[in-house]
């Protein structure tokens, strides 16, 4: 088979958006480290902090848009993949810690000693290798998302009932990886990193190399979003988005579609997790909680579904505003400003901001006279896109 | 079951029986098509045309009786997608197609091929896709409309867009329920026309109220009512059956 038909998918606006991405991605770690602090151009570490994060976001918004704004999927548990990936990477830096810990114990996290673990359970073996963590990050929502997603699709649960079980799944989680017995340390959850593949977790070093990392991390989601929606799987998502029973009386395996794209989703959301962790430095129960799914799921309504940009853009915008609000005296009405913002995107922008402007670029196009005849029912033929 | 009588039928429906809530919808209908036919299927509202019709392609298992396919397979064993797989075409009493695709788009999905996902996923735009397309948009007359959303194209020309998404499917049997509801005068003469045509290399079932269209056709006609069928033959001897008169034409 060849590669992904990349001619076909790399149309101007992937380009753009690719280009201005590899920018930030270059530019920013640069202009932090190279640029003394005295400069008008340094970035801030503050800064890098903060868009490392958001970029972390924006993947994860990205994973959610694939199914929900291509597949019709609405998952409400998609931070339950997120946290996994999180808690895998989690648990990698965690046996990084070593001799390190106020324990001192070189096998034991310092959780499990104060629990008075005889030993290291057995799922926590070999996390110490970054290749294992690497594949662990990506296999175990991975791994979830197909089990849940087989008995589902299968099952033919679709709309609200769908997900109304995302959120049982993510607040099931959230209860399990709240008890300390579970072995993840309970409602502190996984923390005071040292370091990752030998770097320190807090050298400004690390930091823009992670953030260099998340960025390119998200071109690459991006790109595969892109391929997947640009072929012919794409159309047959859309189809299933818009008329499932046709879709399946033409022959396709509806739930073998939908599967495929909610793994892949499920595994984009835990590499996005596996990124965040190392940039905050925590990773706890609270991930799982069914307000950050939905929340995710507000960036991407904000941004545009089906768009894939608009994810990207909608996931920076919200939580750049969140951090915004909640850092000035506006900070106790940021829940009433996100539900209102949900509301107004809903009734007033119901195709999201990205969604919005595509909208009104091709009615723009269409009324341009060339293009008349294409609208005003004229069997004109129109010049593929 | 008896092998004798279906064999050689394209389709054969023997004693089934659908039932919801109590609410007998087939009631011991039988029916047998033959090869390369056309059948018009008539009768009032609520005679049990289109749950037929979801007894054929797999929405809903009957309770009781055989179906079968070409003469051999069983279809009450198989769901929506196998039994597509099979070559039973289906449109929808609504017309049923992809808006938000193109009219191009459209009969692509519906062209007769590998409909796993690895396929369509490394599928690539080619020149034979491409005439199988213009083919079929011609067939149903919608060539010059081929780059437009199909969300925009009148009610009828949506009706024989999913025509053309039945026959890019190349089934062997298609199930065509109330194709010219709603429909212009000219648009039904045309319509009767295509399924003609379309008649010629495949076996057809058309569900229709419009008696002129049926008339138009000129086919045999089976006429349902509770779920059974009360009358088969040609368009004059069924239209000239009491019982016919009594419970549809008559009203």
């Amino acid at each position: 088979m060849s590669a992904f038909p990349l001619t076909r998918t790399l149309d101007r606006a992937t380009v753009v958006v690719l280009a201005l991405l590899a920018a930030f991605a270059i530019l920013v770690p640069l202009l932090n480290l190279a640029v003394p602090v005295s400069s008008p151009f340094h970035v801030s570490s503050y800064f890098v902090a903060l868009f490392g994060k958001y970029i972390c976001y924006a993947i994860l918004a990205l994973s959610i848009d694939l199914i929900w704004g291509y597949c019709g999927i609405l998952s409400l548990g998609h931070g339950a993949f997120f946290a996994l990936g999180g808690y895998a990477m989690g648990m990698y830096l965690m046996r990084q810690i070593g001799t390190r810990g106020v324990y001192a114990n070189p096998i034991l996290p310092d959780f499990m000693v104060f629990l008075n673990w005889p030993e290291l359970p057995v799922y926590w073996y070999g996390f110490q290798h970054f290749p294992y963590a690497l594949l662990m990050i990506v296999l175990v929502p991975g791994l979830l998302a197909f089990v849940f997603g087989w008995f589902a699709f299968r099952s033919r649960v679709t709309g609200v009932y769908l997900s109304i079980i995302t959120q049982a799944l993510t607040y099931a989680l959230l209860l399990g990886f709240f008890r300390n017995n579970f072995g993840f340390g309970g409602n502190n959850g996984l923390t005071d990193f040292k370091d990752i593949l030998g770097f320190n977790v807090q050298a400004p070093g690390t930091r823009a190399t992670l953030f260099a990392t998340s960025t390119l991390a998200l071109m690459i989601g991006f790109l595969i979003c892109r391929s997947i929606v640009a072929s012919k799987f794409g159309k047959v998502l859309i189809a299933i988005r818009d008329a499932e029973s046709r879709t399946r009386f033409l022959g396709y395996r509806v739930e073998s579609y939908k599967l495929f794209v909610f793994t892949l989703s499920a595994c984009m959301a835990g590499v996005a997790g596996a990124l965040y962790v190392p940039q905050v430095g925590i990773i706890n129960p609270s991930e799982f909680s069914p307000g950050n799914s939905i929340e995710a799921v507000i960036w991407v309504a904000v941004g545009g579904r089906g768009t894939l940009t608009g994810a990207i853009l909608g996931a920076i915008l919200v939580n750049y505003g969140k951090t915004f609000f909640t850092s000035g005296p506006l900070a106790p009405y940021w829940l009433f400003m996100l539900g209102g913002l949900f509301v107004a995107v809903t009734l007033l922008l119901p195709r999201g901001i990205v969604g919005t402007a595509q909208h009104w670029f091709a009615l723009r196009r269409a009324t341009q006279p060339d293009a008349q005849a294409a609208t005003s029912g004229e069997p004109a033929p129109r010049p593929a896109e | 079951m008896d092998e004798d009588l279906t064999a050689g039928s394209m389709l054969y429906l023997d004693g089934v029986s659908v039932s919801f809530d109590g609410f007998k919808a087939l009631n011991n209908l039988s029916l047998t098509v033959a090869p390369g036919e056309m059948r018009a299927i008539i009768g009032p509202n609520g005679a049990g045309k289109t749950t037929m019709m979801d007894v054929v392609t797999g929405k809903t298992p009957p309770d009781d009786g055989d179906v079968f396919f070409n003469g051999t397979q069983d279809l009450t064993a198989l769901d929506e997608t196998q039994i597509a797989e099979l070559g039973i075409g289906r449109k929808f009493q609504k017309p049923t197609v992809f808006e938000m695709h193109t009219v191009e788009d459209n009969i692509l999905l519906a062209l007769k091929s590998d409909r796993r996902s690895r396929a369509t996923l490394f599928w690539r735009p080619n020149s034979d896709d491409d005439h199988r397309i213009e083919n079929i948009l011609q067939i149903v007359r919608l060539s010059p409309l081929r780059q437009r959303i199909a969300g925009s194209l009148s009610h009828g020309q949506k009706q024989w867009l999913e025509i053309g998404m039945l026959l890019a499917q190349e089934p062997k049997l298609l199930l065509v329920d109330e194709p010219v509801a709603g429909m212009t005068d000219a648009e039904t003469r045309q319509t009767a026309e295509l399924l003609k045509e379309i008649n010629r290399d495949r076996t057809v079932i058309v569900v229709e109220h419009d008696m002129t269209f049926v008339r138009d056709l000129g086919v045999k006609v089976t006429c349902l009512h509770e779920g059974t069928a009360i009358a088969e033959g040609s368009i004059d001897q069924v239209s000239a059956n009491q019982r016919v008169i009594e419970v549809y034409l008559g009203r």
